[in-house]
């Protein structure tokens, strides 16, 4: 996709060899100009700015605009390039003091307002190669999406939490409760499971998309109803890598809107037009695609092989790179682990094989 | 290896009938036949359960959830009477039906006095089955006698004796209105069916007749009545008081009124507690029998459950362990024999049933067939093996019979009816831990769960009992004369010795056995006594980690020195785990010689050859003060388990009650969650709230072992396999060790080496409850030693080897020797429920002989058993099996290698069911009455008391030929193509006898049943 651009660019500032910078820091501007094959390194890049802006001993974080207009990192070599060949023409980038970016960063706070952008950032994060120096790797990750709002009654919501690499807690609690449904006797009180509390911080209340007394329908695909609170636990703890569950949202009032069908999505309307029993399956994701997104489980060979070449440069990096990270870091940490196993014998398998 | 959905029902269902053994919870009442020679044990949540000879045994359940008062077999009928708490009366019958004969309930009765009449009234207190077999006398707390027809239950209004009637039949001087009160006892008259003796409460006996409706005879005793015994010629009444004296009352000519010889006080001349019951029984000799039940010193021995038996000068009080509920006393059953000459005494106590030997010197307890007090010591675990090597049963066996000598040698006295069940295909047995730090071998191949041999740990290290000193605490001059009899022993010296895992080889008879403090031992099968010292051995599963505080118990010591042991399994090494935690997994391979050990810091490998330890990993994260610490404080625990067990009480009763209205057993959970829900709702109590929140690696009890494995497969690469070790844990974590056991021949001389090869953390992170490695044709390796025994072919190691990875989430398999997943079952993600027992079984077809497959049965947190098919891992089918609820029950459960299970419906009582459709334990007997049978086998009446005994050992030698047929035809009926040739060509050769094989009633049993030789 990238590449296209990079494409059409080229052919739009064919013998354009420098890439107009304009730098914003607040309300400043600072303007400068890079040579578009030759931008040079990251660290370079980041001294330049910091330099024009005067920030001089302030952390920072770099971010610019792609061309379809949204906030993406600038943090290390392979990003600084793209950004650099794929202005068109002008390069703009934003600079925040990485206090401030923590409070409202590309994740949490920028997210809800612009979510869109974050989808297309989770590949482009991944790819990067794993450095010593990187630069807050969760705000770049999606966090939650609304799937299958085409097949399923308005008054429901299906919401997939990302949890994979993320030291957000899910952070929410469930409990027993009843709901009215419309059945062939007339309205019937019926035994559910809802959100009965957020924990705050959590990935549940970040997403913003379940609240308390939200009525839990379905747990990835399968139904709830007939089932205990303890069985709809277990559940939820054995798919917390990637959770998706179908809520009946207890505000009913910012439900998505179809196009045609805009008339009955409004007010807090009971469930009497479409069967729970009968939810249209997940249809949006692809199981394949579900089970590589988690679990690849984590094979160590203990071959007590002789001191390793740094660690970067062996992982084979894949879409699980962090996950690596993770680990290793928290082997490393791990008197007990560094006795017993080389650090460097890490090695991961793709994806599962699913049944 | 795949099949078709037909033939999975062909390998595997959940059969109706399940087989309990053990002994019941809470018996409330006891009835003995002595014409079926079968005795009947009420509960208190309703059951019923008969008994004969071992095998034959049946079980119901009343619709009402109450307490069964009393049971009262109809004379001469294979019928009995029960009377619940609620005062109903329910008439069961055992009724032939294909064969065998099946326990109903037929009618049931609640007795109603006039409109307006108070409710005690009607409240029965005792029962008489009339010998006339269609009357039953009712006692009543009102002291009216109330008559009612069988089977009908119709209720003869104008023959009811109320105690005005009986008032005003009385003489003059002995009419006192105080003298009534509820009816205490209702007797026949051993000689006259037309006289029966009523005794009330406050005293007065009287002996009414029938016919005339007059007083015979009346007595009036000054101490308040609590039972009543004729002689057996009628020429004598004793009844027993509540001042703990008995008095004796000549009945005889035509006085009415009559004077009692001298009352006996037996534990006088202190105040003593009441007689409930007594025995007056005749014998040949001369001198009588008294068999009483309590009667006791109130102060000094108040509290004892005691039956004391007095022959002559000899006199012994049967202390029990636990309550009494009631006791019978075997004695001659045809009643034109001149005298009782008891044999034997059934007590039923509330923890166990003993009986015992009245014929022999010293009355020796008879050691029951069944019915065995599984929980005499409180059981901790269990562990089944089937198809025992015949050598290995008989040395156990052997080992067994040496410490049953205390035991009589008589045979089993209660052998009514015929089993009819096949012989069992194979010896299995079933080992049982306990609290008390011994082991518990029983024979479980068939119906009876029967007691082989007592393995006790003890002996290894010091406790502060001696057990020599319980031996001398009775002297010889003792009063009262008490004896402890009966094994139920719920005192456990030091918790600590308690059994937690059991591992045996029935090849080699090697066992490991693994307890509470981190002890391991080793045992080894000698037939011999033998005085050795047990080699020490200590492992520090921490590995020296600094800044680690246990705070759990200490390690039990050591006994040091040689220590001698009994024949049987003797241990031979101690391992020690540090810090001394709970043994949570345990694996042995008799054929390297290897014990591997489990603990919540870590695991060992120990190579028990050498005598000498390869390796031990900590697996502990260093985050996890909780394991650290060992068990809770004893406040939190003790109020933790306070609160459980009142939770407990509640929770069963609630789901007890509601067990039976639900008519299927599979709807039950749904509704009882959904009626639990409800409930909830309508007490407005806060909502119970579950976290959600995924599993991390610095949860608590993450390095916790859950499980062992040895395999001997490609774990390094494809081209050469070796033995391995592999471990699971509760994080989810699965360590692979590879091993290098030198050869036989330098098996002394090389060190066992141990090397981690693998390390896999599964994502989800849950529990690891198995780990299995499958073969080339995706087969499970066999046992060690099996393939050398030529019982099972040889594990493929030409194609590539599988392992499968069981966690409580889901079944994994992955390719071998590189780790990468291959297939995967995500049990809790679909349906919710967890795994908690998974283990291979072999299933036999039912049709095709010497077809089989090899499947996993797994229980999940639910109760639900299932079998998931191997190596596709696909669920195949599924039934409930132990109620949700029932925690203690699914985590007892142990599967077999053939397709059965066992788990504890109570303290006292496994429950076992099958999924194999070919092997299938159930009860199949026959019972049948005397007139059905035409004669009853002629009872010696004349003779030595011994030979009370003898002709009925004598009879059942020649009555196991007879039996030998039973069975055969049982075979024939169960399609097994073989006997029924068998069976043809005996009908060939000898026709008339297989015709009444059904009608010949068979004493005593075959040895193969279970003899108590």
């Amino acid at each position: 996709m990238n590449r296209s651009f990079h494409k059409s660019q080229t052919l739009r500032f064919y013998d354009c060899g420098a890439v107009e910078v304009k730098s914003k820091f607040g309300a400043e501007f600072r303007r400068f100009s890079l040579d578009r094959h030759r931008p040079g390194e990251f660290k370079d890049f980041y001294q330049l700015v910091v330099h024009a802006h005067h920030l001089t001993g302030a952390d920072v974080t770099i971010g610019y605009a792609d061309v379809h207009g949204d906030l993406l990192p600038i943090n290390n070599d392979d990003n600084f390039c793209k950004a650099v060949s794929s202005a068109c023409p002008l390069l703009r980038v934003f600079v925040q003091k990485r206090e401030e970016a923590d409070g409202c960063s590309f994740g949490a706070g920028a997210l809800s307002r612009k979510r869109r952008m974050l989808v297309g950032l989770r590949e482009e994060g991944l790819r990067r190669r794993a450095l010593p120096a990187i630069g807050l790797p969760r705000d770049f990750r999606p966090v939650s999406s609304i799937i299958d709002v085409d097949i399923l009654p308005e008054t429901h919501r299906r919401v997939r939490l990302y949890r994979h690499g993320c030291e957000k807690p899910l952070g929410f609690y469930i409990r027993d409760g009843t709901s009215m449904r419309v059945t062939a006797q007339g309205l019937e009180k019926v035994p559910g499971i809802f959100i009965s509390r957020m924990v705050p911080g959590g990935l549940a209340e970040s997403t913003g998309l379940l609240a308390v007394n939200d009525e839990v329908l379905e747990v990835n695909g399968i139904e709830v109803a007939g089932k205990t609170l303890d069985q709809a636990t277990d559940m939820m703890i054995a798919n917390s890598h990637n959770l998706i569950i179908t809520v009946k949202p207890a505000n009913q009032r910012n439900n998505v809107v179809r196009g045609s069908r805009t008339s009955g999505s409004s007010g807090q309307s009971t469930d009497s037009t479409a069967s729970p029993q009968s939810l249209p399956p997940a249809q949006n994701f692809h199981p394949d695609e579900l089970e590589s997104d988690e679990e690849a489980d984590i094979v160590i060979e203990g071959a007590l092989t002789p001191p390793p070449p740094p660690i970067g440069s062996l992982l084979r990096l894949n879409s699980h790179g962090s996950i690596h990270r993770r680990l290793l870091s928290s082997l490393q940490a791990d008197p007990r682990h560094s006795l017993a196993l080389s650090p460097g014998g890490i090695e991961e398998h793709g994806p599962a094989v699913t049944l | 290896m795949t099949v078709t959905a037909a033939a999975w029902t062909e390998l595997c269902g959940l059969s109706e009938q399940t087989v309990e053994h053990g002994f019941p919870h809470q018996p409330s009442a006891l009835g003995y036949s002595a014409s079926l020679r079968m005795l009947a044990i009420g509960t208190r949540s309703g059951a019923i359960k008969l008994y004969g000879a071992p095998g034959v045994e049946f079980m119901g359940l009343h619709r009402e959830n109450n307490a069964v008062v009393q049971v009262h077999f109809l004379p001469d009928q294979c019928r009995l009477v029960t009377l619940l708490d609620d005062n109903s009366l329910h008439l069961w019958s055992l009724k032939v039906k294909g064969g065998v004969s099946e326990l109903q309930e037929e009618e049931s009765f609640t007795l109603r006095g006039p409109p307006g009449s108070a409710p005690s009234a009607t409240q029965i207190t005792v029962i008489l089955p009339h010998s006339c077999r269609e009357l039953l006398y009712l006692g009543t707390e009102s002291g009216s006698v109330f008559v009612v027809q069988l089977p009908a239950f119709r209720m003869l209004e104008d023959r009811t004796l109320s105690s005005d009637a009986v008032l005003q039949r009385l003489p003059e001087e002995a009419r006192h209105r105080r003298v009534f009160e509820m009816v205490e006892a209702l007797q026949e008259h051993p000689r006259d069916p037309n006289q029966i003796l009523i005794g009330y409460s406050r005293g007065l006996v009287v002996v009414w007749d029938l016919r005339t409706g007059g007083v015979v005879h009346h007595f009036l005793s000054s101490q308040q009545l609590e039972g009543v015994c004729w002689q057996r010629d009628g020429q004598l009444m004793v009844s027993c008081h509540s001042d703990g004296s008995y008095c004796q009352w000549p009945v005889a000519g035509d006085t009415q009124q009559l004077e009692p010889l001298p009352s006996c006080v037996p534990y006088g001349p202190f105040p003593c507690k009441a007689i409930t019951k007594i025995f007056w029984l005749t014998t040949r000799k001369g001198l009588p029998f008294t068999i009483f039940q309590g009667g006791m010193p109130r102060a000094s021995y108040g509290d004892r459950h005691c039956i004391s038996v007095v022959h002559g000068s000899q006199q012994t009080a049967f202390d029990f362990t636990s309550r009494v509920i009631d006791f019978m006393v075997l004695a001659e059953a045809d009643s034109a024999a001149a005298s009782d000459d008891p044999y034997a005494l059934l007590v039923l106590a509330e923890e166990e049933l003993v009986v015992i030997d009245l014929t022999a010197a010293g009355w020796p307890p008879v050691q029951p067939p069944y019915l065995a007090s599984l929980h005499c010591s409180a059981i901790t675990c269990s562990h089944h093996v089937s198809n025992i090597p015949l050598k290995l049963w008989e040395r156990v066996i052997a080992a067994g019979s040496k410490q049953s000598t205390h035991f009589s040698s008589m045979e089993w006295p209660i052998d009514g009816g015929t089993s009819l069940a096949p012989d069992p295909p194979q010896r299995d047995l079933l080992l049982t831990g306990h609290e008390d730090g011994t082991v518990r071998f029983w024979d479980a191949s068939g119906v009876c769960l029967r007691l082989l041999y007592k393995l006790s740990t003890v002996r290894v290290f010091l406790t502060d009992s001696d057990p020599s000193d319980s031996l001398h605490a009775q002297g010889e001059e003792e009063w009262p004369p008490l004896r402890k009899v009966g094994s139920f022993d719920p005192y456990s010296d030091d918790p600590r010795l308690g059994i937690q895992k059991i591992f045996l080889c029935k090849y080699s008879g090697y066992l490991a056995v693994a307890g509470t403090a981190g002890q391991v031992l080793v045992l080894e099968l000698n037939d011999e006594e033998a005085e050795h010292a047990v080699v020490q051995v200590e492992a520090d599963l921490l590995q020296d980690q600094e800044g680690y505080r246990w705070k759990g118990h200490e390690r039990l010591c050591a006994r040091p020195g040689p220590v001698r042991f009994e024949p049987g399994f003797q241990p031979f090494v101690l391992v020690q785990c540090q810090p001394p935690a709970v043994v949570t997994s345990l694996a042995l391979h008799s054929e390297w010689r290897l014990v591997a050990f489990g603990t919540s810091h870590g695991f060992g490998l120990f190579d028990h050859q050498q005598r000498r330890q390869v390796f031990v990993k900590c697996t502990l994260h260093p985050s996890d003060q909780l394991a650290l610490e060992g068990p809770l404080s004893r406040v939190k625990s003790l109020k933790k388990s306070l609160r459980q067990s009142f939770r407990r009480m509640r929770r069963s009763r609630v789901s007890s009650r509601k067990r039976r209205p639900m008519g299927h057993p599979g709807e039950v959970p749904e509704a009882s969650a959904k009626v639990e829900r409800a409930g909830l709702q309508s007490v407005e109590l806060a909502p119970v709230q579950r976290k959600i929140e995924a599993r991390s690696a610095e949860d608590s009890f993450t390095g916790f072992v859950r499980t062992l494995y040895f395999a001997d497969t490609y774990l390094r690469d494809s081209s050469r396999h070796c033995p391995s070790l592999w471990a699971g844990t509760n994080g989810g974590t699965v360590y692979a060790f590879s091993l290098r056991v030198p050869p036989a021949e330098r098996r002394m001389d090389e060190p066992v080496r141990a090397e981690q090869a693998k390390e896999i953390q599964l994502m989800h992170r849950a529990p690891v409850v198995g780990i299995l490695v499958l073969d080339g044709h995706s087969v499970p390796l066999p046992e060690p030693l099996e393939v050398a025994h030529d019982l099972s072919k040889s594990p493929d190691m030409q194609g590539s080897h599988q392992l499968l990875v069981i966690s409580e989430e889901q079944f994994k398999v992955f390719t071998l020797p590189k780790v990468s997943a291959k297939l995967k079952l995500k049990l809790t993600a679909l349906e919710g429920s967890r795994v908690r027992r998974a283990s291979v079984a072999h299933f036999s077809s039912c049709r095709t002989e010497d077809y089989g497959e090899h499947h996993l049965t797994v229980l999940t947190n639910l109760g639900d058993v299932q079998v998931v098919s191997l190596p596709l891992l696909k669920p195949q089918v599924r039934f409930s099996c132990i109620r949700r609820e029932d925690v203690s029950g699914i985590a007892s459960c142990v599967f077999t290698k053939y397709g059965q299970g066992f788990y504890l419906i109570s303290p006292s009582e496994f429950e076992r069911f099958s999924l194999s459709t070919k092997w299938l334990v159930e009860p199949r007997c026959l019972v049948q009455s005397v007139e059905t049978k035409g004669h009853r086998r002629p009872h010696n009446g004349a003779g030595p008391e011994k030979a009370e005994v003898r002709p009925r050992n004598s009879e059942s030698r020649s009555a196991v030929e007879e039996r030998t047929r039973g069975p055969t035809m049982q075979h024939a009926l169960l399609n097994d193509e073989r006997v029924l040739k068998e069976v043809q060509s005996t009908l060939e050769g000898d026709r008339g006898s297989c015709g009444d094989w059904r009608s010949q009633r068979v004493v005593g049993y075959s040895l193969s049943n279970g003899g108590a030789e």
